[in-house]
């Protein structure tokens, strides 16, 4: 038990200093957040809408933005290792790379969050969206959080390379968070109000999604990290 | 953690270690056996392969063929373990730009496995060993100078008390009383037992630990004092 | 590892030729089976009695559907040889995962591209995104593709096999996933329940279908064998050059660039005597 509890406090600590990093630094909340508003605007602009229309598209919309914003931060939370030879220190300081996967995506799933209530109020104000479902929208928000945490980071990984793999992120993560994308959407569509579908349903797939992204991720990211 | 490493192996032993950068072999076949407590030189023209032999002895890279044994491990198949108990200082300081120094070296000290205590105590005590002025303590790292960094860089690696360290080009970029400290860490790892291997070139200022000198070039070693101690009529 | 000198100048074996011959005459009698002896697909409509059915467009799924297995197969050695790098690190495992998944790639690109040409005058339309299996075909498809931009990035292979390899096994895992998201996302699909229930099957068109599986299974087969001796050689010549440099670089020192490069003063090397 005191395995596991080391374990835990191994991520906690890596999640701590990601977190402490960026609460210095202020790059996810001073450039990330601002850049997901800008895309909710330009939406608008470019959809030339009023607000019924973008109420028909907001939940899609919406985590459009997360995903795109999602690149941004989990680039910076890889890039956190990458200068300076941090990487290094951190496999040699003997810290499981299980426990370093957990602590960067739990951090990189915190700022998910901000963004996600940001980008929530920005809804409610830009596109006059209704809160149907509070508490499907909390559920599914987290979930499709986690989900999109563990497979950024994991591919973040992988980005800690050699330079030109910064650009493979995108094409590698996005495709694999498709069905996060979907099911995200619907659910937020149900606790939106604006389309009849079964939110908790699409919920189930994402609870299944977030799962297997959290295993793999902390299975595989030791191998990543490796020459 | 102990200093001292179990008496009669050695605490490095390759032979005809081969290790790749790529494709290109930075070491080309590498016989060197080092016994616990020797302070070894080793020195070559830029090229020659001596980061990556002390990356190699780290664990960080790994051993294309031949046999590489470091604390009695076989970093062919199990590279991971040997990381914890060696301490490597290479030309990156391996701090957070943003971070503190306090808060920088308290959490290597935290990931090397020390409790909460144990990493606050022996935090302070090895930045006031590395000669960092208490106001820098509380700032961001990314306002220090190259040779502030290298202390904090140090003293992150002080924290975990290992076997085995492994210094590249210590000196380099360091004011005199900077160059001081290095010999000092040096010093006090001898004395509690470690064993140290340092690339430099200046010679002069290892000189005094009396050290072996080995000598790389084009990825293998070319010539070796041995492990007297006093080297005879070399520096 | 094959030391180059032992290596022939070609890919191709006995065997090898033989098989592709083989393969290359039963596309032929594929051709003309598909799209000479076999008729299109016309069926009268009980009520109103006027022509309908997929017309000459159902010859596409002679290739389309058969390509589709072959493409499932070819991802599932993928996965498969991807464990194998992750638990052996042999050389071999890691071609065939490569070889794999690029004939795979292909695969999947000419069955989203016959599967459009075919949608068009049966759907109307040459996309639907409403659609199952298209849509997770085309998932698929970026997926792998992922997977090819990541092998590319390094002409070194054995620095990313195992990166590449967990890429690989985390796009088998999600295709799952993807599958399951995309159905209940729309619960009409236009892709045909099963090729063999809706048309009119008669032997001839069964005999066609079954004849493409074979024949496209030996194609693929060729194509992978041609493919995997190539990542082969790929190997074998990097592990050449890297004998040689190793070789070269034992040799690269003499004593006098090592005094000239050191300039320790006085004696490195023992020559002169104090």
């Amino acid at each position: 038990m005191s395995e596991v509890r080391r374990f835990l406090g191994d991520a906690g600590l890596v999640a701590a200093r990601d977190l402490r990093i960026e609460f210095r630094s202020r790059v996810v909340v001073g450039q990330v957040v601002p850049f997901a508003l800008l895309v909710l605007v330009l939406f608008g602009f470019a959809l030339d809408a009023d607000h019924r229309t973008l109420r028909m598209f907001a939940s899609g919309l919406f985590w459009v933005a997360v995903l795109l914003s999602a690149l941004l931060a989990v680039h910076r939370s890889a890039a956190l290792e990458l200068s300076d030879g941090t990487l290094d220190a951190l496999r040699m300081s003997g810290l499981p790379p299980a426990a370093l996967f957990l602590g960067k995506a739990t951090a990189v799933f915190v700022q998910l969050m901000l963004l996600e209530v940001v980008l929530l109020g920005g809804l409610l104000v830009l596109y006059g969206v209704q809160v149907v479902d509070p508490m499907l929208l909390l559920v599914s928000g987290l979930l499709a959080g986690v989900a999109v945490a563990a497979a950024g980071t994991l591919y973040g990984a992988l980005a800690s390379g050699l330079g030109v793999r910064e650009t493979l992120l995108p094409i590698l993560l996005l495709p694999v968070l498709a069905p996060v994308l979907i099911g995200a959407t619907r659910a937020f569509d149900d606790a939106l109000g604006s389309v009849a579908v079964d939110g908790w349903a699409w919920t189930g797939l994402l609870a299944v999604a977030a799962l297997i992204a959290t295993v793999v991720g902390a299975l595989a990211h030791g191998v990543l990290i490796e020459d | 953690m102990a200093g001292r490493y179990r008496d009669g192996v050695p605490v490095v032993e390759l032979r005809g270690a081969v290790a790749l950068l790529g494709n290109f072999p930075a070491l080309a076949g590498v016989d060197l056996t080092v016994e616990s407590g020797e302070v070894v030189l080793l020195r070559g023209p830029n090229g020659a392969g001596k980061t990556t032999l002390l990356r190699l002895c780290a664990g960080l890279v790994r051993p294309e063929s031949g046999s590489v044994e470091v604390l009695g491990h076989d970093l062919v198949r199990e590279r991971r373990s040997v990381r914890r108990r060696v301490a490597l200082l290479g030309h990156a300081t391996g701090l957070y730009d943003d971070l503190t120094v306090n808060q920088n070296v308290r959490f290597w000290a935290r990931a090397a496995g020390l409790s909460a205590v144990e990493a606050t105590e022996r935090t302070a005590s090895a930045l006031l060993r590395m000669g960092l002025s208490e106001r820098l303590l509380g700032q961001p790292v990314h306002t220090l100078s190259a040779g502030q960094r290298r202390r904090a860089s140090l003293a992150a690696l002080v924290v975990r008390r290992p076997g085995l360290w492994l210094l590249d080009e210590p000196h380099a970029g360091l004011d005199q009383s900077g160059r001081d400290v290095v010999d000092g860490l040096v010093g006090d790892a001898v004395a509690a037992g470690a064993t140290v291997l340092v690339s430099s070139h200046e010679l002069e200022r290892v000189a005094g630990l009396g050290p072996r000198v080995v000598t790389i070039s084009g990825g293998v070693v070319v010539d070796d004092t041995g492990p007297a101690v006093g080297g005879g009529s070399r520096v | 590892m094959t030391g180059l000198d032992e290596t022939p100048g070609t890919t191709g074996s006995r065997g090898s030729r033989l098989l592709g011959c083989v393969a290359l005459a039963s596309l032929g009698v594929l051709g003309v089976l598909a799209f000479v002896l076999t008729g299109p697909d016309v069926r009268i409509h009980p009520t109103t009695g006027e022509e309908f059915g997929q017309f000459d467009a159902v010859r596409m799924l002679y290739l389309h559907v058969p390509m589709a297995i072959l493409m499932y197969a070819s991802f599932l050695l993928c996965a498969v040889a991807s464990v194998g790098v992750l638990v052996k690190r042999t050389p071999w495992w890691d071609v065939m995962a490569h070889s794999t998944a690029e004939i795979g790639t292909v695969l999947c690109g000419l069955v989203l591209v016959t599967g459009s040409i075919w949608g068009r005058p049966v759907w109307n339309t040459w996309w639907e995104w409403g659609d199952v299996r298209l849509m997770t075909t085309l998932v698929l498809f970026l997926l792998f593709a992922g997977y090819l931009a990541l092998r590319s990035t390094t002409s070194d292979p054995r620095r990313q096999e195992r990166q590449a390899a967990v890429v690989a096994l985390v796009a088998v895992l999600d295709i799952p996933l993807v599958n399951r998201s995309v159905a209940w996302w729309e619960n009409r699909t236009l892709h045909q329940r099963s090729t063999l229930e809706e048309l009119k099957i008669e032997d001839l068109t069964l005999f066609t279908l079954m004849f493409g599986f074979l024949t496209f299974g030996l194609v693929v087969w060729w194509l992978t064998l041609q493919r995997f001796r190539v990542g082969w050689l790929e190997r074998a010549a990097i592990d050449h050059a890297v004998g040689s440099a190793i070789a070269e670089r034992r040799s690269e020192t003499s004593a006098v660039e090592l005094d000239a490069a050191i300039g320790v003063p006085g004696d490195p090397a023992g020559e002169e005597s104090p």
